[in-house]
């Protein structure tokens, strides 16, 4: 069993961390701190994963959140995709092993993977409204969204999702507000199987190379950590029996990486762009010094009062 | 449970069926998911569907549903057939050696002393030989052709892999793997826990499924040892304390039997009950049988109950038959019942046959609904439209609903599968005006006994007799009543010397201080312990393990006697030494009885004398071959369920379990596979908690809706579309649902035809937030386990098809 989290005191406790171990800020420059905070990580061990759901339940109540009641579609995934209020999602695959002709489940927790270069934020135009800590948590900051969906573009998971209500983009915390006071996640303290665990980075990956060890042992020799480079690494990772095919996982990307667009638009484009900026505001200055400042003449004003019906 | 919860994680070897584990008890699972991750333990699961459990196991087997023993004794002839057995433990642990009645005999698939027309037999051949010792007749080389050893092998030689995967429609790789992993158990070194639950228990031959369990685990020798055991699981937090209690029909509390009308005087009812050994030295312990029956009484009856009048005896109800769920409502169907009383039960969700459900509830007088929840039953008489179809002008039955608190509002013990009596604490204030369970019963009693003493009445006595001496009688505390269960001394109790060993009014430390002579009560003797002298131990909250073995002694309290590992004196061989060093569990250590555990056995007791391990047998050993005690044989044999796809391939001319009792008009009810050729199966989700989540949100929006799981080639040959609504009817009425098209269900090939099954989950109603859906049981057939009374609904027939959405 790995080591539970002890249970929090009725003491309050000050966060562990907070603004000033931002080590990115979307749509502006930040100075990172000069440690860095222990990364964290949760480990999801899919081959222990009952798909019982009571992680996606915990999560709902945790952060306060209400789905609506659905419909069956013919599956167990429910609802049906991720939602501004389901930050988490069992999605289930039947896959018929050819080499060993076993039919296997395979049940993923999907949501945000909380990628160490994140894509989401990379692609924000919104000063402040996404934050990664120094920990690795990559955080949104409601107040400072535009609810532009560029986020939703820029992840290579295809996590956030927009809500309809307030217009603002939702996904994972991986329970900053829990895990800045020494907890672990919400949905790592439901799991009933240990399925899903929560430390430090570097305790997940050691943890991990022993259940790869299991597994192997029992005919999965493709096991393995599912930890992408093509985003420098996340903190949410994966055991996986077949780490070579992390499609099979209701389309887990085999290499994800962020999008060339976003790379592009927040690279060369951004520059190009700033440049655009700044071309078009020297014009406006130099159009001012030829032309002069708009004046309002007395015939302009007369024209309003009329079409004011004459009662200013 | 024989063994316990955190016991499974000392498993080399977790079988699961009969049971999905993963979906009904995903917290108790972390065990299996322990022994797996520690021990490299192998998990095996069998079932009809790929379950939640079979998602994360190592082997999984196919089985079409209804044909466990078929497959349970491929298992044991596969055991005997290739010489796979713990041979000391069969030769000293089992009756493996004892000579059976030259009368007993098997043929065409019906044992001596069957009766056609009752359905039933006369069990007089089904018993030893008896010695002019008095003692049974034993032959320890296991030779004798008359002995259970050659009996078994002789009865079980049909069961080839040829013929399991004929009934069962396993393929017989898949079968020989369960085999080959049961018996790599076999042999002291490693054990393997079987994990079951309503899977097997929810036939015609339910008992037996289990019974053929325990036979396969005595063969390996897996039974009192650690990582070994039969494991129930239990489907409710405390059902296993519902069932301690006697809310059984034909029990009192602790097991012991409410008396029947052959059974005029205590004495004819002990006579029947307290077994002489069946072998010299062995313990018997239902000699004690009278001492807690009477001690029960005492309870019961107070200072009323005295030796003059058989300890208030004759105020005990006296059974004719078995008053089960099945035949509650039958006799309400009748009109011969005019009031039901439901406390925490939604029967029309919960019985069989929902139209014949629901006609009984209309005959009622009145119902009474003590329920936290608005049930589907409270609302039996409102019209849901197709979901329940009825006419509310033409039912007069008065309904009460007296709202109760759930768990989380009340103080009180639990008792989980493991037996572990366990203390909670209130978490929240009752809500609105309700009350608690004994709060309200209370309340019921104290009023209608106060009408019988105004106006007298039929039965007048025993109400007037009852002690009810609680602080306040219309509130009985969960401490009181903790107190009474366990008993306490009533006068001095000496010992052979004139010792006091036990002061006047002193709780019992166990149930050996008991006595049959009134100066002792206690209502439920198992739980004697509990609350001893040291106080209320369920409240115990210590959770070292000094073994390591999963043994937590001091939290809560095991019953009986805190025991973790019930039969436990098996797990050391017979001069008292650990069968091996892997499994060392108790053992005689020179002087007594010694391990982490609790000893199933008199701890002072030396090897030298025999004493076999299973102390409550008169034999001393336990039983492959089970005398007269079950109705339908003292072997298990493959019966088809009462609605089968075929006839029974081993014999053709039965039709399902031949001691299986069918109510007059019920045989009529039965469907047969020209008219319902598809086979379906019912069971939980794991998103919810029966019928009682449904009206939660959060359970709702996990799982919103009823599905049928169809296979692929079901959904092929039907024009089924995944996702698209379908219509499953039996021949007792219909549900509509939506179609789950799966690779996880696949069609089998039995008796050379190919069957096809569907599964139908049981949580959805026409009450609640999930959307509405005619109750599953508006499909099962009324007939229950031939010993249980536990109805069919694991397999059954019925058709399918496409169908545009219901009109709302």
């Amino acid at each position: 069993m790995f080591p539970p989290i002890p249970n929090p005191t009725a003491q309050s406790a000050t966060p562990k961390f907070g603004e000033k171990d931002l080590i990115r800020r979307s749509a502006s420059t930040v100075t990172p701190p000069q440690q860095r905070q222990t990364e964290v990580a949760k480990l999801i061990d899919v081959s222990k994963c009952i798909g019982c759901k009571a992680c996606q339940t915990a999560c709902l109540e945790w952060n306060e959140l209400s789905e609506a009641v659905g419909v069956n579609v013919g599956v167990y995934d429910n609802p049906h995709d991720l939602t501004p209020n389901t930050w988490t999602l069992m999605r289930y695959t039947e896959y018929e092993n050819p080499r060993s002709g076993n039919l296997e489940w395979l049940i993923r927790k999907d949501g945000c993977m909380h990628c160490e270069d994140p894509g989401c934020l990379k692609a924000c135009p919104a000063p402040g409204a996404i934050v990664q800590y120094s920990n690795g948590i990559v955080d949104f900051v409601h107040e400072n969204c535009i609810g532009c969906g560029y986020c939703v573009k820029g992840c290579p998971f295809n996590i956030p999702r927009i809500s309809q209500v307030d217009h603002k983009a939702y996904k994972c915390t991986l329970c900053s507000d829990r895990v800045a006071v020494g907890q672990g996640p919400a949905c790592q303290k439901a799991c009933p199987t240990q399925a899903i665990v929560f430390g430090s980075k570097d305790d997940m990956k050691q943890w991990a190379d022993k259940r790869i060890a299991d597994l192997k042992s029992r005919g999965f020799d493709k096991a393995g950590l599912y930890d992408p480079p093509g985003v420098g690494g996340t903190h949410v990772m994966y055991v996986l029996h077949h780490a070579d095919e992390p499609h099979l996982y209701a389309g887990l990307p085999d290499t994800p990486r962020i999008s060339p667009v976003v790379e592009a638009w927040k690279g060369v484009g951004k520059y190009a762009g700033m440049a655009v900026i700044a071309l078009t505001a020297a014009a406006g200055v130099v159009h001012h010094i030829l032309q002069g400042a708009n004046r309002v003449s007395e015939t302009d004003e007369e024209n309003a009062d009329r079409l004011a019906g004459g009662k200013s | 449970m024989t063994n316990s919860w955190t016991d499974i994680g000392n498993a080399d070897v977790v079988w699961i069926m009969g049971g999905n584990a993963a979906e009904a008890h995903p917290c108790g699972f972390k065990w299996v998911t322990e022994a797996k991750h520690n021990r490299g333990a192998k998990l095996m699961v069998v079932d009809p569907r790929f379950t939640r459990s079979a998602a994360v196991a190592d082997h999984y087997a196919p089985i079409r549903p209804g044909t466990d023993i078929a497959f349970l004794s491929g298992v044991v002839n596969y055991l005997l057939s290739n010489d796979k057995i713990h041979k000391e433990y069969v030769r000293h642990y089992t009756n493996a050696a004892y000579l059976v009645k030259e009368e007993y005999g098997f043929s065409d698939g019906l044992f001596s002393g069957y009766n056609e027309e009752k359905r039933n037999y006369d069990r007089s051949s089904w018993e030893y030989q008896m010695g002019a010792d008095g003692y049974a007749v034993r032959d320890m080389t296991l030779e004798d052709p008359r002995c259970v050893f050659q009996l078994m092998k002789k009865h079980f030689t049909p069961y080839t892999p040829e013929m399991v995967s004929r009934i069962s429609g396993t393929p017989q790789d898949k079968f020989l793997k369960v085999c080959e992993w049961v018996a790599s158990t076999a042999n002291g070194e490693r054990a393997m826990t079987i994990m079951y639950a309503l899977g097997w228990t929810q036939h015609s031959h339910g008992a037996q499924n289990i019974r053929t369990a325990a036979m396969i685990q005595l063969l390996c020798g897996n039974i009192g040892v650690p990582g070994g055991g039969v494991n129930a699981l239990r489907g409710h937090s405390n059902v296993q304390g519902i069932t301690d209690v006697g809310t059984l029909t034909a029990a009192i509390p602790g097991y012991l039997a409410l008396p029947i009308d052959s059974e005029p005087t205590l004495e004819s009812h002990l006579a029947k009950r307290t077994f002489k050994p069946l072998q010299a030295n062995q313990t018997s312990y239902w000699q004690n049988y009278r001492k807690f029956y009477v001690s029960f009484l005492k309870s019961y009856f107070g200072a009323k109950a005295t030796p003059e009048n058989q300890f208030g005896y004759d105020w005990l109800p006296k059974l004719d038959v078995a008053y089960d769920c099945l035949r509650m409502f039958e006799t309400m169907y009748q009109g011969k019942t005019n009031g039901l009383i439901c406390q925490g039960f939604n029967p029309l969700m919960a019985i069989a046959h929902k139209n014949k459900s629901v006609a009984g509830l209309s005959k009622l007088k009145f119902l009474v609904s003590i329920d936290p929840i608005e049930t589907d039953t409270a609302r039996f008489w409102e019209n849901h439209g197709e979901f329940n179809d009825v006419d509310p002008a033409k039912i007069q039955t008065e309904v009460f609903m007296l709202p109760v608190t759930t768990f989380a509002e009340e103080d009180g013990s639990l008792t989980n599968s493991s037996r572990c009596i366990m203390w909670k604490e209130r978490a929240a204030d009752p809500y609105f005006e309700s009350k608690t369970d004994s709060q309200i019963l209370a309340d019921l009693f104290v009023r209608i006994r106060k009408l019988y003493e105004k106006d007298g009445g039929k039965g007048v006595e025993p109400l007037l007799a009852i002690d009810w001496s609680y602080k306040d009688p219309l509130e009985p505390t969960p401490d009181e009543l903790l107190k009474e269960l366990n008993g306490k001394a009533l006068v001095d109790l000496k010992d052979a010397e004139g010792k006091v060993v036990r002061a006047a009014g002193q709780q019992l430390a166990s149930f050996g201080e008991m006595r049959d002579d009134g100066s002792t009560d206690g209502s439920m003797w198992i739980y004697t312990g509990v609350y001893g002298p040291g106080g209320n131990l369920s409240q115990r909250r210590d959770n070292s393990d000094p073994s390591g073995l999963g043994v937590y002694g001091n939290w809560g309290f095991s019953w009986p006697a805190n025991r973790r590992v019930q039969y436990n004196r098996a797990s050391a061989d017979p001069e008292g030494k650990p069968w091996s060093e892997r499994k060392k569990y108790m053992f005689w250590n020179g002087q007594r009885w010694s391990g982490p555990d609790v000893p199933d056995y008199v701890p002072t007791i030396p090897p030298e004398r025999a004493t076999g391990p299973f102390i409550m047998n008169p034999e001393g050993v336990s039983r492959l071959w089970v005398r007269g005690m079950m109705t339908d044989g003292p072997f298990p044999v493959h019966y088809e369920p009462f609605e089968s796809p075929v006839a029974n391939p081993l014999f053709p001319k039965i039709k399902g379990n031949p001691a299986a009792r069918v109510f007059k008009g019920d045989m009529e009810v039965f469907g047969d596979a020209k008219d319902f050729p598809i086979v379906a199966t019912t069971y939980r989700l794991v998103e919810h908690f029966h019928y009682w989540t449904k009206g939660v949100h959060m359970n709702a929006v996990m799982q919103p809706e009823f599905f049928v799981e169809i296979s692929e080639q079901l959904a092929k040959e039907k024009g089924i579309k995944h996702g698209g609504w379908v219509k499953v009817w039996s021949h007792r009425g219909s549900v509509k649902g939506k179609a789950v098209v799966t690779k996880r269900i696949k069609p089998v090939k039995v008796d050379g035809k190919t069957v096809h099954y569907i599964g139908c989950p049981l949580n959805f109603g026409f009450i609640g937030e999930a959307k509405k859906a005619s109750p599953i049981n508006s499909l099962t057939p009324p007939v229950g386990d031939a010993n249980a009374q536990t109805p069919e609904y694991k397999a059954f027939l019925v058709d399918i098809e496409p169908i545009s959405g219901p009109v709302a």
